[in-house]
């Protein structure tokens, strides 16, 4: 009977460094399981929007398709083969999930897997609003080149969101609550027009306070996404050029 | 979990990126330039009421090889207080965490767009002599700049010449400098430096410049490296002074004995350039005073044309006046 488990925010990996890779390489079998909650909490959006548009799947095989691309990772041990000095762990799952997706075109066994996996409980109907209710344009990101660049938006855009997830209840925890209302009013939904004075305003308070409240929630952001990017990053080295990535800076 | 607009993630970027200086005295103004691994902003000292350079690490943590150069970079900095090396001012770790180091705000231009203004070779020898003064002092105190290039120097509104970005900067032995800090500070940095020279092997990495870089450097022979590698950088950005400038080539003997410097200062050899900046420098001088350089054997009529070329007028003088004698001999024998 399949195991559905949960992934939700507070099901983190605890905040050692590059502890994700350790520990999916670890003797423990419970360690090597939260070393995939962790993966697949940041992945497995992306992967599933990878399956939609570079393998053209319909919806239910690609939520198939990742189910079991998770569980296989942990079946199959397949970290334990990630070589930090040949690529990064990005590039090295998404030519992981290529090689699944191939297998299991390959061989009738889906139904086989489906009996036996654990399944995780992942809000693949998010991820299809996300695509635009099913509106594809696979023509767009043909190239190797755009595709991975789809991949890697993809995943910061789930690296974020799990930030924000961890903010919000950071926020609430340090009754914080108001700052973080400013930082979704300027940061998330704001457009070009929102300005601090009219943030202020709309909350009655001086504009000093909406600029304290913004250093802060975003200060906070910036540390609780680095914190989850040094989770999945295999080394210093890998957390730089993906930090890089993440932000936008430029790599050297 | 929320979903995120391609503009919400262009704003998270934007606005993580921002160093955030709550709790400092300084109040920043705008991003000036981006590093290997830090960018640099304009600020305003508030407690002095000066504009400042602050250069903060991208990523945030005072522990880690990044922030460990950041420092090191800050504290050679503070090692070389020459007036052809920026100064700091202060160090220290924000409060998103990023590491940062404050520095005199240098208003001017990166030399490689300078010295499309200066058209003399004199002037632009005369600049490079004073890159050459400022490398020599870091020499003196025991620290190679190991990224010696056009890109990293800068000349100021009033003229000075400022070598920046000593990021890569290692450190040789304990400093000449009689005036060094008494503390253990060399071991310090030696060990630091033990980090900076397992970064230019652990990944099969070189830190450096293409095409500026000793071939020692280029081949990550960092414990071998010495004051001849910069001399390596040096020759390529002399040779840079003197060719960037498309409409002019130099040619005759001025050609010939510069590019013999050139020549000798970018040996692939190290043992064949020069042994310090100063001989280096010396030659440069000489050159400019119209005497023989060491870097090239001149032939007989070389040697005389530079004579008549550094004595035109007293050869002039005393041709003018033996021509006048022979002409009022003449006159008399008549």
């Amino acid at each position: 009977m399949p195991q559905d488990e949960i992934i939700a925010g507070d099901a983190r990996f605890p905040a050692t460094r590059w502890s994700v890779i350790e520990a999916s390489r670890s003797a423990d079998g419970a360690e090597r399981q939260r070393a995939l909650e962790t993966l697949c909490q940041a992945y497995w959006k992306p992967v599933y929007k990878y399956v939609r548009l570079r393998w053209n799947r319909t919806p239910e095989d690609a939520q198939d398709l990742t189910q079991g691309f998770f569980a296989e990772m942990l079946e199959r041990e397949l970290l334990k083969r990630f070589d930090s000095g040949k690529s990064r762990l990005r590039t090295y799952l998404r030519l992981c999930v290529d090689s699944f997706v191939m297998n299991q075109d390959k061989a009738a066994s889906r139904q086989k897997r489906g009996g036996e996996a654990q399944h995780l409980a992942l809000d693949f109907h998010g991820a299809e609003e996300e695509l635009g209710n099913g509106t594809i344009d696979a023509a767009a990101i043909a190239s190797p080149e755009s595709l991975e660049e789809f991949f890697e938006k993809e995943w910061v855009r789930s690296l974020f969101a799990l930030a924000i997830e961890d903010l919000r209840a950071l926020s609430a925890e340090r009754k914080r609550d108001q700052a973080f209302q400013l930082f979704e009013a300027y940061d998330l939904d704001g457009d070009d027009h929102t300005s601090y004075q009219q943030l202020a305003q709309r909350y009655a308070i001086p504009v000093t306070d909406v600029t304290n409240a913004l250093a802060w929630v975003r200060r906070e952001f910036r540390r609780i996404a680095l914190e989850r990017l040094r989770e999945i990053c295999s080394s210093d080295e890998e957390f730089r050029r993906e930090t890089k990535t993440a932000f936008g800076w430029d790599a050297h | 979990m929320e979903h995120l607009s391609d503009r919400a993630l262009a704003r998270l970027r934007n606005g993580a990126e921002i160093p955030d200086l709550t709790g400092t005295r300084y109040r920043l103004l705008g991003q000036v330039a981006r590093g290997g691994m830090g960018i640099v902003y304009a600020a305003e000292d508030q407690d002095l009421q000066r504009r400042v350079a602050l250069k903060v690490l991208e990523v945030p943590g005072a522990q880690g090889e990044l922030a460990n150069r950041l420092l090191r970079e800050a504290r050679v900095l503070a090692r070389l207080e020459h007036p052809g090396i920026v100064p700091v001012h202060d160090v220290g770790t924000l409060a998103d965490g990023r590491v940062f180091y404050a520095m005199k705000f240098v208003e001017g231009q990166q030399l490689d767009k300078y010295i499309e203004s200066v058209t003399p070779t004199p002037d632009r020898l005369r600049i490079f002599l004073r890159i050459c003064d400022a490398v020599a002092f870091a020499h003196a105190r025991g620290v190679l700049h190991r990224d010696l290039k056009p890109a990293n120097v800068m000349v100021g509104s009033f003229g000075e010449v400022l070598v920046m970005d000593w990021g890569l900067a290692k450190i040789l032995a304990a400093p000449s400098d009689p005036d060094a800090p008494t503390r253990d500070f060399s071991s310090i940095d030696r060990a630091k430096e033990t980090d900076g020279a397992s970064l230019v092997t652990d990944h099969g990495r070189v830190m450096g410049t293409p095409g500026y870089m000793s071939p020692e450097q280029a081949r990550g022979e960092v414990e071998g490296l010495d004051a001849r590698s910069d001399i390596f950088s040096l020759g390529v950005l002399l040779r840079f002074l003197l060719s960037h400038r498309p409409s002019e080539r130099s040619s005759g003997r001025t050609g010939r004995a510069l590019e013999a410097i050139c020549v000798k200062a970018c040996a692939q050899g190290r043992e064949d350039r020069y042994a310090t900046v100063q001989e280096l420098a010396a030659d440069i001088s000489r050159y400019l005073d119209g005497l023989a350089v060491a870097a090239y054997r001149e032939s007989i009529f070389e040697r005389l044309a530079r004579f008549y070329g550094r004595y035109r007028f007293f050869i002039l003088l005393i041709a003018a006046y033996l021509l006048v004698r022979v002409l009022l001999v003449l006159f008399y024998h008549h």
